[in-house]
């Protein structure tokens, strides 16, 4: 059925020849870049402790961040969230962003907490 | 008989009779408040790993996964996380492909939709063969912790396959961990080896070779829910394939259906990034 009070937003999201070309040219980019990171990341991970010995701690939040930046790069290039109208950008991050930070905070202090019990009454 | 949804409004009700506020198609908005609430049944799962790994009984000591995931297929020797670092590529390089067919989308392009659409499949496809072998090693184990009658542990430096007798004269064993450098060899060690207490060879949900039971149960729950998303996602993909080469969306004027997938293929992707952080690197 076909209704005429509806905007199809889906038939306005085509871009030209033109426009097309830039934008494999920014996918080729990420490609790129997110290769590179994978890449340093396993090459961190099989020799951070020949190269670097004790650095663990370092080595972990490298990890950390490098995940984030590739995620981001996921999530604003490849799903084009970058793309979307802020108030839709902010409604899927915004909240999730905040109940991941609260639980990674809470899990791991309570796990850390757990593990200080156990040695010390165990 | 009427419901809410059925009741005729008046378009001034409706978005206020303007434009979507979002400027977003009803589908897309559903898809991303789906992948919203998926993404935060994975970060769940991620935490409590980290809630396992961090509470850790003390005097036990959670695997590396250099050490468990060192092995390639069809390569004898130690690859540590080489294996895994190249379904990441597949995996990240099928989303490259995808996002590829959606751009082909907007510029009604059917035939390159087609041809990168196809490639998203193959990846997906690879990936999920690439995971069948991660498991079927993991499960069969490489080099079975034994519990020495002294209370030592000590790891078979070659693990024996099921029906292989094993060689006195060129068994070893490492004492302590798999990396370690205080080895016993030959008779002798093969001695120690039948007077063992226990003797775990790979892993299942009560014990394994690596470490506390929880690492494995981890292991096959974790990655093996984001195989099921994968496994899905290969199947959805299919689907839309089959759906462009029919014209289905040529005809409707927009491929906004391949974006609607992608969105899911990427998500897919995106978890295993994290994934492959927390489980196989950190």
């Amino acid at each position: 059925m076909e209704r005429d009070d509806i905007i199809e937003y889906s038939l306005n999201a085509g871009h030209s020849e033109e426009q097309g070309r830039v934008i494999r040219k920014k996918i080729l980019f990420v490609t790129v870049l997110l290769s590179v990171i994978t890449i340093c990341e396993v090459l961190l991970g099989v020799f951070w402790s020949t190269w670097m010995p004790d650095s663990w701690h370092w080595v972990k939040w490298t990890f950390i961040v490098l995940t984030m930046v590739k995620a981001t790069y996921i999530v604003m290039s490849f799903m084009h969230l970058g793309d979307e109208r802020r108030n839709i950008r902010s409604m899927i991050l915004m909240p999730y962003m905040l109940f991941l930070m609260y639980i990674a905070f809470i899990v791991i202090w309570e796990a850390n907490y757990v593990h200080e019990v156990l040695r010390t009454f165990l | 008989m009427s419901g809410e949804a059925s009741k005729t409004m008046s378009n001034a009700v409706l978005w206020g009779g303007g434009r979507s506020p979002f400027s977003l198609s009803y589908g897309k908005l559903m898809i991303w408040f789906f992948l919203v609430s998926d993404a935060l049944t994975f970060s769940g799962l991620l935490a409590s790993y980290g809630f396992a790994r961090h509470s850790l009984m003390p005097g036990m000591e959670w695997p590396i996964g250099e050490v468990v995931f060192s092995s390639f297929p069809g390569l004898s020797g130690s690859y540590p996380l080489m294996y895994v670092a190249l379904m990441t590529f597949i995996l990240i390089i099928s989303s490259v492909t995808m996002v590829l067919a959606v751009e082909a989308g907007h510029r009604m392009d059917k035939k390159g939709v087609v041809k990168w659409l196809f490639l998203t499949v193959l990846g997906g496809a690879f990936f999920l063969g690439s995971q069948a072998f991660e498991w079927s090693h993991f499960i069969h184990g490489s080099h079975a912790r034994v519990t020495l009658a002294d209370g030592r542990t000590a790891f078979l430096t070659e693990n024996p396959h099921h029906n292989e007798a094993i060689d006195p004269a060129t068994f070893a064993m490492t004492i302590g961990s798999v990396q370690s450098e205080e080895v016993v060899k030959g008779p002798e060690a093969y001695k120690l080896y039948q007077n063992a207490i226990s003797v775990v060879s790979g892993a299942n949900m009560t014990e394994n070779e690596y470490g506390p039971t929880s690492y494995a149960n981890f292991f096959f729950f974790i990655t093996g829910f984001h195989g099921f998303h994968v496994f899905t996602g290969v199947v959805l993909n299919i689907v839309v394939l089959t759906m462009v080469i029919k014209g289905i969306f040529h005809r409707r004027g927009h491929y906004e259906m391949v974006e609607k997938a992608g969105l899911y293929w990427h998500f897919v992707d995106l978890v295993w990034v994290f994934v492959f952080t927390f489980f196989y690197l950190v």
